[in-house]
């Protein structure tokens, strides 16, 4: 019985993504949201139980004291424009901090070697590329843990989001230019990914899995990757790139030189991507 | 030949899905019977000359609310059908498709802002604003029957691929390219959505202005900007706000359609397009936009708590300081929604600190109001429940939107369900609940009678059982990691019950919507025992009580002398009354032009829509000549003699 109730409990705790970080950036967001709720309920609880109090106390039957020209006061004005300012200037200060610490353009500090992974959003699915290891996926990502993770991502497709909820916060894929992402986890597990900006059709199913492993299993990965017998080819990725929904998890052991590249230029090159329409 | 007469529209785009189909035969329906019981009962004239025609705010003002629940009801079953969805058919791949559930939530979005909370708002204010400051009519009685049409037709635009086929925008209710663009959205919704806010929207910059001149001008001797009212102050500002910000909206969904219709590259992706341009400039509009459904609430409730705790409302200064800087503020935050486009560290600090800041305004009014409470003697009825609700919703909608302002915080709570539940949060507990509080404050004013107060708390009690019920598991959803728009999600996340309690939620707010339905049929039945003789069923404190309810057609027989804020008040506790002089009231006549320019401008969009060139030229040539013959009619005014005044006057008396 008890046991049944811890087994519902973590799992129902465990869906909750913002409380269960699993890198350093979730984590100092996870406790930047606790703070600010925090500081800002300083303000709200006293609001509303003054409100109801009020209410129930000057209600008409209840002959409380009645002052119908009682309009001005400079002392509570001045109370509570200065708490309120008070409030929002800590508030300030920790969104400012925040901003920079947590700008998801910073490399983050590390001993360890960190891992570029090229990031593509398509019509409907997510390709990952590998360029140091020269292998790249769809709708699935490996990486060692404890690993800096430099995400570079695009779209070729319309807007989207992404986001590994766990691991920290979202980035737009935008056609034609590259966002940055900064991002590692601290524990080995399997974490959801998602995009949540809607990009047509089959945008629901935009989901991922990004994995978490130690580093001998990461590169164990990576050979098995090695052995696929798929190959992103330029032509292979204008094949990729036709919309689909719901695609299944593919590897492929080879990807042409710098595809992130060609896919961005494409755009600023229109004329040439016209003839191929 | 037949692209040139019917351009795009083909026998192929005439409906033909179940839901247009039924949504077809629905409106013809409906129509066939109310122009059966207009025929039976010998009413189209009346209606054509009475109302439809009509330059008279109060009666413009009632048609906006009447349109604007209507719409209301598209609306609120659009989001009881994407709620269903997501509970219960969203884990298979069941229910609706993939596009037409992204139809309905576009659609559910912008009917909900453009359509329902506008049209709410422009319709009280119609019918409040003149006589809060002691006017007539409006500065532009002509502009006034315009703008309603010009929404209107916005109205019957959105409506129209219903009827006319095609389909509607899957995008989103912002409508965000490239996914807008033809690259991606080839059929004619997206259009049909522009041209719908390029319609409604002419005719909310018309009405901004003349209600802003109206205030500005047509104030009543004494009255000066400090003794106004507040829900004056407020629809000022919201107005300055409408005419600072409709403009870009208009200009950037012209640019997306000089992409779709000509082929230009403001917004896509090739050709150096730049949809980040969009995204900036749509939330230049968006933010104010906000604030422009926000501010008139503010000033309902303002209203509301001053006349039931019979006192007057505390720091009108500074509520009015405060008023005027959520204004200047929110025309400076827009960036706060897309801090995750990559702007970088020191934008984002910048425009959150800014959001931020417009929590102080926000608040000091909070506190004003609950002191106003103080010392007071409260009636709880049925406006002061929703005033209740509101800073109960409102505070925490406040809340969870500071906390989306801090940037770091905003890359994992944005797009989420966490922000959607924010927005409904200030949305319906602060605009919507502000409506239905004014609806009900304001209804004996406009028919004669007060509104049943019994099912109007049952109303209240579904509604913010049901609002919580609905967006307390959208915030835990977003904390889960929940995104927005998801016509599927697999089923191991958990979130399937959750939205069940959402969904379960949205089943009490349409009992909230059924005792609203019954309340009114009930008090019209038993409005016998409601009347309202006094004209001042409330105590009240602001001048439309002192007229009768309702009004009569000038609104005041003498212009009403000021010298102070609540000046009404006041005059009830001195009790004075001289004998009565009247004087000649010069008023405007009806008119159709309102009607047949928006008609004209309807062709005009319909012919962009489907691509039908003479059609266009049909239109535009149309409203221009209407415009022109209507500025050359020099006869648009008449008027009523003291004579006929005094009569009106104690015959009015008498009943």
């Amino acid at each position: 019985m008890t046991d049944r109730y811890k087994n519902f409990n973590l799992a129902l705790f465990a869906n909750f993504a913002l409380f269960n970080p699993k890198g350093w950036i979730a984590s100092e967001q996870k406790e930047l949201i606790i703070t600010a709720t925090m500081l800002m309920l300083m303000a709200v609880i006293p609001v509303l139980v003054i409100t109801f109090v009020f209410a129930w106390k000057y209600r008409a039957g209840n002959n409380a004291k009645y002052a119908p020209t009682f309009d001005h006061s400079r002392l509570l004005q001045f109370t509570w424009w200065t708490a309120l300012c008070a409030i929002i200037v800590v508030l300030s200060v920790i969104a400012w901090k925040s901003s920079y610490a947590l700008d998801p353009r910073k490399t983050l500090k590390s001993n360890i070697k960190p891992i570029t992974i090229q990031v593509v959003a398509l019509e409907w699915k997510w390709l990952f590329i590998y360029p140091e290891q020269n292998i790249a996926t769809v709708n699935f990502m490996q990486f060692p843990e404890d690993t800096p993770i430099n995400f570079e991502i695009t779209a070729d497709a319309p807007m989207n989001s992404f986001w590994i909820p766990q691991l920290g916060g979202q980035m737009y894929a935008m056609s034609g230019m590259k966002t940055k992402l900064h991002l590692e986890a601290s524990d080995p597990g399997t974490y959801r990914g998602l995009s949540s900006n809607i990009s047509g059709e089959g945008f629901a199913g935009m989901n991922f899995t990004a994995v978490a492993s130690s580093n001998a299993d990461f590169d164990t990965w990576v050979r098995t990757v090695k052995q696929s017998s798929n190959i992103l080819n330029l032509n292979e990725y204008d094949k990729l790139a036709e919309p689909s929904k719901n695609n299944p998890v593919t590897l492929y052991s080879f990807v042409e030189d710098n595809l992130l590249d060609t896919i961005i230029m494409k755009f600023m090159m229109p004329q040439e991507a016209h003839k191929e329409h | 030949m037949l692209e040139l007469i019917f351009g795009k529209l083909t026998l192929e785009a005439l409906p033909h899905q179940w839901y247009t189909l039924a949504g077809t035969v629905s409106i013809v329906l409906g129509g066939i019977a109310v122009a059966i019981f207009l025929t039976r009962r010998n009413l189209w004239r009346w209606l054509w000359d009475e109302w439809l025609t009509s330059t008279d705010p109060k009666k413009i003002g009632i048609m906006y609310i009447i349109v604007a629940a209507l719409m209301l009801f598209r609306g609120a079953l659009d989001a009881g059908m994407i709620l269903v969805q997501q509970a219960f058919f969203a884990v298979g791949n069941a229910g609706l498709s993939a596009d037409h559930f992204q139809e309905i939530f576009t659609a559910h979005g912008t009917i909900m802002i453009f359509f329902v909370t506008m049209g709410f708002m422009f319709g009280l204010m119609n019918y409040i604003i003149p006589l809060q400051i002691g006017a007539r009519d409006v500065a532009f009685p002509f502009l006034n029957t315009l703008s309603l049409w010009l929404y209107i037709a916005g109205v019957i635009f959105i409506n129209l691929f219903f009827v006319i086929g095609g389909d509607f925008a899957s995008t989103g209710w912002l409508a965000y390219p490239p996914l807008s663009e033809l690259e991606f959205s080839p059929g004619v919704g997206v259009d049909y959505w522009i041209w719908s806010l390029q319609i409604s929207g002419l005719g909310s910059l018309l009405g901004a202005i003349n209600i802003l001149v109206t205030i500005l001008k047509l104030r009543t001797p004494g009255m000066t900007l400090m003794k106004m009212p507040m829900f004056a102050w407020t629809s000022l500002c919201s107005m300055v706000l409408i005419i600072s910000a409709f403009p870009i909206l208009t200009a950037t969904l012209a640019l997306l359609s000089l992409d779709r219709l000509l082929g230009m590259h403001f917004f896509t992706s090739d050709f150096g397009g730049n949809a980040m341009m969009y995204i900036n400039l749509i939330w230049m509009w968006g933010h104010p936009e906000a604030y422009i459904l926000i501010l008139p609430s503010f000033g309902i409730f303002s209203e509301i708590v001053a006349t039931f705790s019979s006192k007057r409302l505390f720091g009108y200064t500074s509520m009015v300081l405060a008023t005027i800087a959520i204004t200047m503020l929110s025309v400076l935050v827009w960036l706060h929604h897309f801090f995750t486009m990559g702007a970088g560290a020191n934008v984002n600090a910048f425009f959150g600190i800014m959001t931020m800041i417009i929590a102080i305004p926000t608040g000091i009014k909070v506190f004003n109001w609950i002191f106003t409470m103080f010392r007071g003697r409260i009636k709880f009825t049925t406006p002061m429940y929703w005033f209740l609700g509101f800073i109960g919703t409102f505070t925490l909608g406040g809340m969870t939107g500071v906390l989306m302002a801090i940037p770091a915080a905003d890359f994992q709570l944005h797009n989420s369900l966490f922000l959607v539940a924010h927005f409904h949060n200030t949305a319906i507990g602060g605009a919507l609940f502000g409506i239905f509080a004014g609806f009900t404050y304001w209804f004996p004013k406009v028919m004669g009678f007060k509104l049943n107060e019994r099912l109007g708390k049952y109303a209240f009690w579904c509604w913010i059982i049901g609002f919580f019920m609905t967006f307390v598991p959208l915030y835990i959803l977003g904390f889960m990691g929940a995104t927005r728009r998801l016509d599927h999600y697999d089923p191991a996340t958990g979130w399937q019950g959750l939205f069940m309690i959402s969904a379960l939620g949205v089943g009490f707010i349409s009992f909230g919507v059924a005792f609203q339905i019954l309340q009114i049929i009930i008090s019209i039945r038993q409005r016998k025992q409601n009347l309202d003789l006094s004209g001042d069923p409330w105590n009240g404190r602001t001048l439309e009580w002192t007229t009768s309810s309702p009004p009569p057609f000038y609104n005041f027989a003498i212009t009403p002398k000021v010298s102070e804020r609540d000046q009404f008040w006041t005059d009830k506790t001195s009790k004075h009354a001289p004998k009565p002089i009247y004087e000649d009231i010069v008023m405007p006549k009806n008119t159709a032009m309102g009607i047949y320019v928006s008609a004209f401008v309807f062709l005009i969009g319909f012919a962009l829509v489907w691509h039908i060139i003479w059609l266009g030229i049909v239109g535009l040539i149309g409203a221009i000549a209407c415009v022109i013959i209507r500025t050359n009619d020099p006869e648009t005014e008449y008027v009523i003699s003291a004579k006929e005044i005094e009569r009106l006057e104690i015959r009015n008396n008498i009943r």
